[in-house]
């Protein structure tokens, strides 16, 4: 049975906002998606600081949906983490279980142990402003495991860090959310964290599910522009016809597994090699297009081409320089079947 | 030709300053004047006391007396307002209510209104034939007016707005996701402002304070109509120096001078320890 099952229906304005998600033990689930999907607000609802317009929240199957907030199972890891400024870190982890009625004793073991297996020991007494981010936001996290919650909620965990710190506290709290035997949901808008810390990706546009499925899953099969730009693919809509794909665009597309009906096509831009003219005998697949715009990607070059269809390929400067490519210019594109993917749309 | 070349020798050796340079006469000049105003009386108060028995003048019974009832009924109004004037400025910044906006100009009428007027008010309601007071006087036997209990009155009347808007500022101000924080800790309401709002407020809730105390300190009009002027019991600092000042006014001197150095010393104090936290 899963820990939390929730249909989270909000509508303000304009928005609207219609979830439904499912969260095993242990499991963690990334909310994925653009500023102002919805993400955010759909974990304020889950935690109930803002109320349902319909739908409900359940935990181990008890029904949460009306419960208030400072009586639910849940513990919340925010943004800029919201450490009490005027409390020491051993005080602030201690919050939770004295508001749960412990003793002030008990309550700093329960919150001296939680900091210790942190390898925040030393900082028991320190004040939140002298913590470095990754320090915050293990205190944050520590804060919201005191109060022994089944449902963890990180907002945009990785936000508030600095570029150069990111990857190793990714890596970190990754492996301290696996400790973790509840249901945790985290909201991010960066792939790389979704990837990196989830079991699972919900990909939220305009407050609908677009795409739900293993990371490995969204990053090689993606459903939307929006999560084909950010797992950096090219990703075409089309029909298939055995091995032959059709796109809206009128081009074709050959693939090397067969499929008939509505089809989604996505392969790398660095899958695409540039020719000056026609090649011969080189990949099936071939088309004529004009170069729209060259940046740098990486020690790469992005050049982005459009025509029967606007696609992005990735060559080496020195390919570049040899193609002489210009904007506006007219150049081959090629791809091999074997490096396209096809799946159903 | 002197000028000139300190000048040039200025502009290239020295910091090269942009800007519009020396700030404008049509401001400087008002802005003088206004300092002198403010400040000049003050030398006025120090040039003219009677330096040699200012000793023996400090500490007469009757400037001890009227010393002790300012700080003490000053003190004690202070905490009233911080009692009834911290959880009003809360309802006021963290409620909705029907007719929020109401209240919160009824509360501010006392900053505008003249002392005297607020004097005859509290008289009204609180006198022995008052619309409150005929009933604690038939009750309880207490009647309030011309008692130490009525200048706390007065004083609190006057000076709760200062506190009351302060506070509702910084409530404004503070981070409410802190609040939320909190709650998702398990806090109910009453432990998120004791232990989150509040001593995040507090540097607002310590200016609110001072302005409180020091407005209540010099309260006169209310006090004198609503309490009296009896030496002892309702015969605060202010009354006292406007008393002196009609029969010796060289002790009118000191008692302005002693009211003036003890308001700048606790405000001093308090500043350091509360606005500068």
């Amino acid at each position: 049975m899963p820990v939390l099952s929730a249909d989270l229906c909000l509508s303000r304005g304009d928005f609207t906002l219609d979830v439904a998600l499912s969260v095993a033990p242990g499991e963690v689930l990334a909310l994925l998606g653009p500023n102002g999907a919805g993400k955010s607000s759909a974990l304020r609802a889950l935690a109930g600081l803002i109320p349902l317009t319909g739908g409900h929240v359940r935990l181990d199957g008890d029904d949460h949906t009306r419960t208030p907030v400072e009586r639910r199972p849940i513990g919340m890891v925010f943004q800029d983490y919201l450490l009490f400024q005027h409390m020491s870190a051993l005080d602030n982890v201690a919050f939770g279980p004295r508001c749960q009625g412990l003793s002030k004793a008990d309550a700093r073991a329960r919150a001296a142990a939680l900091l210790d297996h942190m390898d925040l020991a030393g900082y028991a007494r320190s004040r939140p402003r002298d913590l470095s981010g990754g320090q915050a936001q293990r205190v944050a996290l520590a804060r919201a495991l005191a109060v022994r919650p089944r449902l963890l909620l990180l907002d945009e965990p990785m936000a508030a860090l600095d570029v150069g710190t990111r990857d190793h506290v990714r890596g970190r709290l990754r492996h301290l959310l696996e400790e973790f035997d509840g249901a945790t949901v985290l909201v991010t808008h960066d792939p790389l964290d979704a990837m990196v810390l989830a079991d699972r990706i919900a990909v939220i546009e305009n407050g609908r599910v677009v795409q739900q499925g293993p990371p490995a899953e969204v990053a090689r099969r993606p459903r939307t522009p929006y999560v084909a730009r950010l797992v950096g693919l090219n990703l075409f809509h089309g029909r298939a016809e055995g091995t032959v794909v059709t796109l809206s665009g009128g081009a074709r597309v050959e693939v090397h597994e067969a499929y008939d009906g509505p089809a989604l096509v996505a392969f790398p831009p660095r899958a695409v090699a540039l020719y000056p003219e026609r090649p011969r005998g080189g990949p099936r697949n071939v088309w004529p297009l004009e170069v729209d715009g060259v940046e740098r990607f990486g020690d790469q070059v992005r050049v982005r081409l459009t025509g029967p269809l606007d696609l992005a390929a990735d060559i080496s400067p020195a390919a570049l320089a040899e193609l002489g490519l210009a904007r506006g210019g007219t150049v081959w594109a090629g791809v091999k079947a074997a490096e396209v993917e096809c799946y159903p749309g | 030709m002197n000028r000139s070349g300190s000048r040039s020798g200025s502009a290239t050796h020295g910091v090269m300053r942009v800007g519009s340079g020396r700030p404008p006469w049509p401001l400087i000049l008002p802005a003088l004047v206004g300092v002198a105003f403010l400040v000049l009386p003050l030398v006025g108060l120090v040039v003219r006391a009677p330096w040699p028995d200012m000793g023996r003048r400090i500490t007469e019974p009757e400037v001890l007396a009227a010393l002790w009832l300012s700080l003490s009924t000053a003190t004690v109004s202070t905490v009233l307002c911080l009692v009834f004037g911290v959880p009003l400025a809360w309802l006021l910044a963290r409620t909705e209510f029907p007719g929020r906006r109401f209240v919160r100009a009824l509360v501010t009428v006392p900053l505008v209104i003249p002392p005297v007027v607020g004097g005859v008010a509290l008289l009204l309601v609180l006198g022995r034939n008052g619309l409150v007071g005929r009933y604690l006087d038939a009750w309880f036997g207490l009647t309030i007016p011309f008692t130490s209990l009525a200048v706390v009155l007065a004083q609190v009347f006057v000076a709760m707005p200062f506190l009351v808007i302060s506070v509702e500022g910084a409530l404004r101000g503070a981070d409410r996701r802190y609040e939320e924080a909190a709650a998702t800790l398990g806090a109910g309401r009453v432990t998120v402002f004791a232990r989150v709002t509040l001593p995040m407020v507090l540097p607002g809730v310590g200016a609110g304070a001072i302005l409180c105390w020091a407005r209540a300190l010099g309260e006169f009009g209310a006090t004198i109509t609503f309490a009296g002027n009896f030496p002892g019991t309702t015969q605060t600092m202010p009354l006292a120096v406007y008393m002196a000042l009609q029969s010796d006014p060289e002790a009118a001197i000191v008692l302005s001078l002693v009211l003036l150095l003890v308001s700048l010393a606790v405000l001093a104090t308090l500043r350091e320890k509360w606005v500068n936290a």
